[in-house]
């Protein structure tokens, strides 16, 4: 089972939910931080990191000895990562999608592939939580072939918690495709609003069922109560804004170390969860039956 | 022309919030919201759209079932899995490499360029404004953001603004580093947390590594002194210049759930007087004052 917390707005409170949630089941989780640009969950989960590995994507390496200077690689690279200037062939590496299409195209076979570093993958323990997290490599732009590598690394035998990255575009929807169930963390305000109405249009197109949290839920305005209803999306847990649960999340601590009554609630959470995804499947199993 | 560009790498810290407040206190300055994903300065700005422009980005395959002989080539060679077994494109995976497309036998596989959202150019109380709408799971948000910020930089010569204030996306990735290249400061705003801090290090790292000088704004510092101090400290050991110290005020959201700024909310507080502070900060700054002139067109006259 997958659950994807993602937000469209930064800063509503994805890990904080991601975390409480973690630490509130136990054993039997897993935690994937799939924010690589800006991976946070470890902060508070305080995992043990046991080892880690580097992730590389593939890029083109020329020999110049066997290159015919065809121009064939330069011709089909849609991302201007290669140019052939008289006797030479560029390569911006940072340019690169590793499609592998210059390599399939030059008749010559004179292009291998080398590794272009797009950052580490850790993996760890927290009680029996396990965690993996991605970092991207400070200085690279492609943050979703990393953020498919920390999925693929996932135990099926484990219920997944997926941490997302905020906003709308393609390093949300890989962490997001395929889930089970997102799990959305707004904010009563416009910022909060507006964005998760955008992010809940990108939920409706990978067709995955969905609910809110509404964190800080007494500031800024009621406009997000009444989205919900209008949508049918439903609110499966609000959180006060408490200046207590602030200070303590500076500090790098968790509600459900902090105030314990609210373990239950994030327990509770998960089994709603639970119960939609359940309904949903055999919805669907009896929709396929007819 | 300067442009300032505020990031934060932590989303959620107040980049929107700080820079439509900058924006009331600057004179003859362009506004540039760069966050092309989540947009949200046009909610405090209300901007009068005068022009929207279709934004195409780049191209998807798409199989022409009439033509296409199955033969699997395509399947073959495609690397992120974006060619179905039934032999159609998942346009969610498809990277746009068109490598399917040239290397299709039956010559069955169209490319067409993808509409990828719109940007705007608009009037706004303070002046024009430059923003966008990316698509919804749309690729090519770096391409977008380096639009809008080329378009932003015309608009200010056109009108003859010496200052570009750009609110800049979360995140290292793609559209921040499209967001930073070439701009003439950057304003980091940081909130006093593990994780602010943890963020900030990284989005100093960018900087440094893009060549881009960096100041450091402390939003929300009284939620947590010490991580204040550390953060300042931080900041100082990067050589990058501290700003100030705003509080932790509700007036942000509550002026924002009116669509105003700080300083259009209520009467002044202390907090109007701290961000008055780093603004003026940062026009006095040596980064946004290259040859260490203030009032460039006063100098001159």
């Amino acid at each position: 089972m997958i659950i994807s917390v993602a937000s469209g707005k930064g800063g509503t409170g994805k890990t904080t939910i991601s975390v409480n949630m973690a630490l509130a089941l136990g054993a039997g989780v897993e935690l994937l931080d799939c924010d690589v640009e800006e991976p946070n969950a470890h902060l508070f989960l305080k995992p043990v990191i046991e080892r880690s590995e580097r992730v590389e994507t593939p890029i083109p390496l020329v020999d110049l000895e066997k290159c015919t200077f065809c121009r064939k690689c330069s011709a089909i690279c849609r991302f201007n990562a290669l140019a052939v200037v008289a006797q030479k062939v560029l390569v911006f590496p940072e340019l690169c999608h590793s499609c592998g299409g210059c390599m399939a195209v030059c008749p010559g076979g004179a292009i291998t592939e080398i590794g272009r570093e797009l950052g580490m993958l850790n993996f760890g323990d927290s009680n029996g939580i396990r965690f993996i997290n991605g970092r991207l490599r400070v200085g690279e732009a492609m943050s979703p072939p990393l953020i498919k590598r920390v999925r693929a690394a996932r135990d099926l035998d484990l219920i997944t918690i997926i941490d997302a990255p905020p906003g709308t575009s393609c390093p949300v929807i890989a962490a997001m495709n395929g889930a089970d169930f997102i799990l959305m963390v707004t904010e009563p305000t416009p910022f909060g609003l507006h964005d998760l109405k955008l992010a809940v249009e990108a939920v409706r197109l990978l067709g995955i069922p969905c609910g809110l949290v509404i964190n800080r839920a007494d500031i800024g305005d009621n406009k997000v109560f009444d989205y919900a209803e209008r949508e049918n999306l439903p609110i499966l847990l609000t959180i006060p804004f408490d200046r207590r649960i602030a200070e303590a999340y500076s500090q790098g601590r968790n509600i459900v170390e902090v105030f314990p009554e609210w373990r239950e609630r994030f327990v509770a959470l998960f089994r709603d969860i639970e119960a939609i995804i359940i309904e949903e499947k055999d919805k669907a199993a009896a929709c396929a039956n007819l | 022309m300067r442009e300032l560009v505020i990031i934060s790498g932590k989303g959620g810290t107040g980049k929107t919030s700080l820079t439509a407040a900058f924006a009331a206190l600057a004179k003859n300055s362009v506004l540039c919201d760069a966050d092309v994903d989540a947009a949200d300065l046009h909610l405090l700005m209300q901007p009068e759209v005068r022009q929207r422009t279709d934004f195409m980005g780049g191209c998807k395959a798409v199989v022409n079932p009439d033509l296409c002989t199955g033969c699997g080539t395509c399947r073959d060679l495609c690397r992120f899995g974006a060619i179905t077994e039934l032999f159609q494109v998942d346009a969610l995976r498809c990277e746009g490499c068109g490598v399917c497309v040239d290397f299709c036998p039956a010559a069955a596989i169209d490319f067409p360029v993808q509409r990828c959202g719109e940007w705007y150019s608009s009037d706004t109380r303070f002046g024009p404004m430059i923003h966008a709408r990316l698509g919804i799971a749309e690729e090519n948000s770096g391409k977008l953001v380096s639009l809008v910020r080329k378009e932003a930089r015309q608009q200010a010569e056109q009108c003859g603004a010496d200052l570009i204030i750009t609110d800049g996306p979360p995140g290292i990735g793609c559209p921040v580093i499209a967001s930073i290249g070439g701009a003439t400061a950057l304003v980091i705003v940081v909130e006093p947390t593990v994780s602010g801090i943890h963020d900030m290090e990284r989005v100093v790292q960018l900087a440094a590594h893009f060549k881009v000088p960096g100041m450091v704004c402390v939003n929300k510092f009284d939620l947590n002194l010490e991580m204040t101090e550390a953060i300042e400290q931080l900041a100082a050991k990067h050589n990058i210049s501290i700003l100030g110290r705003v509080s932790f005020d509700p007036a942000f959201t509550r002026s924002m759930v009116e669509g105003k700024t700080l300083f259009e909310y209520g009467e002044a507080t202390a907090t109007w007087q701290q961000v008055q502070d780093v603004w003026t900060k940062i026009i006095n700054s040596p980064a946004m004052n290259p040859l260490g002139i203030v009032d460039f067109k006063a100098t001159i006259q």
